[in-house]
């Protein structure tokens, strides 16, 4: 796990495209969506800028972590790198059979056959299963769409998948309503594993789960990512789990991201005063470091998408915020030190 | 330090087509005037339903507090005539929610709502409550306070709307303020935020804080004595350090194992297996058998009582049959998932 971590530690995100371990590059991608006015002539008034210019790259068989507070994009993100929303610009490229491939300019039957290679994770294991469909039924529907699998296979690869996912196969004539929240995350992974993807996104897929239990997630999905080569784009905002699923992690704030780099790397070395004062304000399970943690409290809320602060859009919360976060456009990505990218006109 | 309030055997059972859920069974602790108590559980723990029991509000039917006492300065809450309750509820115990956005009216301003307890329990009129209020909002750091009593919950962020909440909560000086997960809602820097507004203002209004978090993190900052719950009952509690440090019982122990930690990169996750128990079944023996990998025999017969640890702090006290500390837990969950 740290080799990986290490060896990406050198590579750079903006750069080399002729890497052949990137599995997913993204670049200055956005998605705004329109701010509409009027009854019967709508008119566009403005656009909350959900996703302002983002790139990175997500390295084959690593997961990527992206965490945020609410709002700040993240899960528009990983939609937008799905298509499951059309980026307002940019480019989304995915690598299949050696080549990326540009996943923005592609419609119909051609984005749909892509959709095999790319699956998603929900965070409501609630209301992303239907109530009225069997467990069979709706691990198996992906095998239907995509017509993968004869009817007759479908039946024991079925039962092999909640084998595999930890439930009894037994169980596959029952309804969603007759599992735990756990239990039925656990049917949500089997169905995004049933067309053997290379890429998932997983958007929040432990926070609506009890404590004991998130354990019990994280655990499955590190294993199937050893057994499958999984590459997982992981969307959270519990900082501690993902420091231990993820290999990179990304901030975003406001629709951008902040800093990007190494797990490690950044937990113990934050260069963005957001990035620190997130990670300062997480609680940690121990009284004595509790009593002596040191807080960095923000002052008010997050800005609005729809109007974001001009110059740096941290810069009405910013402690180290000085004339140039106001006056110069918003600042760039910068490699810092080799793999460690930070947005922040306070470094170099 | 004397004590504010004893709660005696607290028995909650709610009784539904389904079946009788038996949401809170047989608890007992005490609170020490100007204390903070963290409650931590899982989500169906039992852990709301007993604050409402305390604070009178189980919906009945179907809900019932069938047994049990609570102390609170010298009158047992359970036992007062509804008009009494309401004079204590609002104004010596406080309690804000979770969710601040359903626990304010959305079609009232935020100052008809927070002079109303003003002028229910301390007798102010218009101007003097309005004052009051407008004081109270900035104490929990709302800026521009007098001219935002106007605004409705809406024109409000989910982190202001907490703050409002608790302005309410503090309004008549309560000797007990109750917080049922009240920054579970909220991004980490807002929670942040509200620890921080708390922590300043239990000094100065000398209260105790019965504050109810799943998060163990939380409740290590800001408690000084914890409750851990589980099935309706008390499985451990004490002084929150040795809890943390000592910890006793298994289910505690699988709790601070299965969360990973932002001060350093953990390896593999240790995890409880299994989950919760339904409630609607009367717990015959412990109700963390199924999930316990050190269990014994006795585990599943004998329900184990709250008591003090062996050769542990006095206050410090677990609800089991097994000396953890003679045993390699770690071993024994990896070894039970093996089986």
């Amino acid at each position: 796990m740290s080799a990986v971590a290490d060896q990406t530690v050198s590579r750079n995100a903006a750069e080399g495209d002729a890497d052949g371990r990137v599995l997913v590059r993204v670049r200055n991608l956005r998605k705004h969506f329109p701010i509409t006015s009027g009854i019967v002539i709508q008119r566009q008034v403005g656009a909350v800028k959900a996703v302002d210019d983002i790139s990175f790259d997500i390295f084959e068989g690593e997961t990527l972590g992206l965490v945020g507070e609410s709002g700040c994009g993240k899960s528009t993100t990983g939609r937008t790198v799905l298509q499951l929303y059309e980026p307002t610009s940019g480019s989304v490229q995915l690598r299949v059979d050696g080549e990326l491939q540009e996943l923005t300019e592609m419609k119909g039957e051609d984005l749909r056959r892509m959709r095999r290679r790319m699956q998603m994770i929900f965070q409501d294991p609630y209301a992303s299963l239907n109530p009225r469909m069997s467990v069979g039924r709706i691990v198996s529907e992906p095998l239907r769409i995509h017509k993968t699998m004869e009817r007759n296979e479908q039946e024991g690869y079925v039962e092999h998948l909640l084998e595999r996912v930890g439930l009894n196969p037994y169980f596959v004539n029952r309804y969603p309503h007759e599992f735990s929240g756990g239990q039925r995350q656990r049917i949500g992974i089997a169905r995004a594993l049933a067309l053997e993807p290379g890429f998932i996104v997983a958007d929040e897929p432990i926070s609506a789960l009890d404590v004991s239990i998130q354990a019990q997630v994280v655990n499955l999905l590190e294993d199937l990512q050893e057994e499958l080569n999984l590459t997982y784009l992981f969307i959270a905002h519990d900082l501690s789990m993902v420091r231990h699923i993820c290999d990179r992690v990304a901030v975003m704030y406001l629709g951008k991201i902040v800093e990007l780099a190494p797990a490690n790397e950044l937990y113990e070395n934050p260069l963005h005063p957001y990035t620190q004062a997130l990670l300062s304000a997480v609680p940690v399970p121990d009284p004595m470091r509790e009593k002596r943690a040191q807080r960095i409290i923000l002052t008010g809320d997050v800005p609005s998408p729809s109007n974001p602060p001009e110059g740096c859009n941290f810069n009405t919360r910013c402690p180290v915020r000085f004339g140039l976060c106001y006056d110069a456009p918003d600042p760039g990505l910068i490699e810092a030190t080799p793999g460690h990218y930070v947005a922040c006109h306070r470094v170099g | 330090m004397a004590v504010l309030m004893e709660v005696n055997n607290l028995v909650t059972r709610f009784y539904t087509q389904e079946g009788t859920v038996y949401a809170v069974n047989d608890i007992s602790y005490e609170l020490q005037e100007g204390e903070t108590l963290g409650v931590v559980g899982e989500s169906g723990s039992g852990k709301s339903v007993h604050s409402l029991s305390i604070m009178g509000l189980i919906p009945s039917p179907p809900g019932k507090v069938e047994n049990g006492e609570v102390i609170f300065r010298g009158r047992d809450l359970l036992q007062l005539p509804p008009d009494q309750m309401r004079l204590v509820r609002g104004a010596e115990i406080a309690m804000i929610f979770q969710d601040p956005m359903t626990s304010l009216n959305p079609v009232l301003t935020i100052g008809s709502q927070i002079t109303e307890a003003l002028k229910l329990h301390m007798g102010m009129n218009n101007n003097q409550a309005n004052e009051r209020a407008a004081e109270l909002l900035s104490l929990v750091g709302i800026p521009d306070a007098a001219s935002r009593l106007n605004n409705y919950p809406h024109q409000f962020s989910g982190g202001m709307r907490q703050r409002v909440m608790i302005a309410m909560g503090l309004s008549c000086n309560p000797k007990l303020l109750i917080a049922d997960e009240p920054t579970t809602a909220l991004d980490v820097t807002i929670q942040a935020q509200i620890i921080d507004l708390v922590k300043r203002l239990r000094e100065e209004f000398d209260m105790a804080i019965i504050w109810i978090s799943h998060d163990l993190g939380v409740v290590a900052g800001i408690a000084d004595r914890i409750i851990v719950m589980y099935a309706g009952t008390i499985v451990e509690s004490g002084m929150v350090e040795e809890v943390f440090a000592d910890t006793r019982h298994p289910y505690t122990l699988g709790l601070l194992q299965s969360l990973p930690r932002m001060d350093r990169r953990s390896q593999r996750l240790i995890s409880i297996e299994g989950s919760p128990p339904d409630m609607r079944n009367p717990i015959d023996g412990c109700p963390f058998v199924d999930r316990c990998p050190v269990r014994i025999d006795r585990c599943s017969t004998e329900t184990p009582v709250l008591e003090g640890v062996p050769e542990g702090h006095q206050d410090h006290m677990m609800a089991c049959w097994v000396d953890v500390r003679e045993l390699d837990i770690v071993a024994a969950s990896e070894g039970a998932k093996q089986t």
